[in-house]
């Protein structure tokens, strides 16, 4: 009977350090995400038929801003917004880049954290897309 | 015999724990806009009969200092100011009330110090006529532990009427050169 109780203890121990080491991030996954970079990519990336930076750069701010979000940083320089939002206890980031495609479009890139994973569903940030195309009166064009 | 069934159902308990635990999945939906947000624009937006960006967000620099922000982050090129401060954020009813059902451990847990942080975007109105300024403030709060006791976006209509009062006030100093 005792050496049935030790054998649950042991495997009780093994099975929690199985769980938990999943939830582990060693700085060697700094780099790493999940899914593919061109589907990542092509998720997070939409292109507007106009070349007013400042103007889709101030979209994209309120935008955000309307999505909850409160602007941390900005720079019209690398077209770059960042700002957070806090769901419960969670902590949403999300960084927008705006930079020129061409002579006649801009490509918006958006990509967003969610605690401390990286947000790697389309459905999301189609919602983004489509308010940033309502605000922006432009159609979001899929890039491949 | 009746003792190791126990044994085994506190460890299949504990187990069922760690695996419903396990890793935090991303919910969806986060990046909708929700049904407060049009309220939301209105009570953190106003508009101004100026489009004198400058003179905007200069004035908003100077009411945030007046307010007691230092100044985090900026980019004048897209009407952009972001600002924060600490603040006390101890609640005497609070402490009181902790202090009477939890004795000291609980009073540590207290809200003791908050951050406040504020993001004032500045852009031209539709009609090209006006500015729009739009505030949104966030608060961290801290407890005696020094462990975040909570965070959110701040709602309070009073905050923002007090924010505009003292932005109007100043905007029209700015116009008179005083």
């Amino acid at each position: 009977m005792i050496k049935l109780r030790r054998y649950c203890g042991i495997f009780v121990i093994l099975f929690s350090i199985v769980i938990l080491s999943g939830c582990a991030t060693p700085a060697v996954r700094a780099l790493e995400s999940n899914e593919s970079q061109v589907k990542l990519r092509s998720m997070q990336t939409r292109a507007f038929d106009t070349t007013d930076k400042k103007r889709m750069m101030q979209t994209v701010i309120s935008t955000m801003q309307d999505l909850d979000f409160v602007i941390d940083k900005a720079d019209f320089m690398l077209g770059s917004v960042t700002g957070s939002k806090f769901l419960g206890y969670a902590v949403v980031t999300m960084t927008v880049i705006v930079r020129p495609r061409g002579e006649k479009q801009l490509l918006v890139r958006a990509n967003a954290q969610y605690g401390i994973q990286s947000v790697e569903d389309p459905l999301t940030y189609q919602d983004f897309f489509t308010s940033l195309e309502k605000a922006m009166f432009l159609t979001a064009q899929q890039v491949d | 015999m009746k003792k190791t069934f126990k044994f085994l159902r506190f460890s299949l308990t504990i187990l069922l724990c760690l695996g419903v635990v396990g890793c935090v999945s991303v919910p969806r939906g986060f990046l909708k806009p929700s049904e407060d947000s049009l309220a939301d624009r209105q009570l953190q937006s106003r508009q101004y009969d100026t489009t004198d960006e400058e003179k905007i967000i200069t004035s908003v620099a100077g009411v945030l200092q007046d307010l007691g922000f230092t100044l985090d982050a900026s980019e004048t090129q897209v009407g952009f100011v972001a600002a924060s401060k600490k603040a006390d954020a101890t609640s005497t009813g609070q402490i009181f009330l902790a202090a009477l059902l939890g004795g000291q451990n609980a009073v540590l847990q207290c809200d003791n110090v908050q951050v406040i942080k504020a993001s004032v975007v500045t852009k031209p109105s539709l009609e090209g006529n006006k500015m729009v300024v739009r505030v949104t403030f966030q608060r961290i709060v801290w407890n005696a532990l020094n462990q975040i006791n909570r965070v959110e976006t701040i709602k309070e209509p009073e905050i923002y009427q007090k924010f505009y009062d003292s932005l109007s006030k100043a905007i029209f100093l700015e116009a008179q050169k005083i």
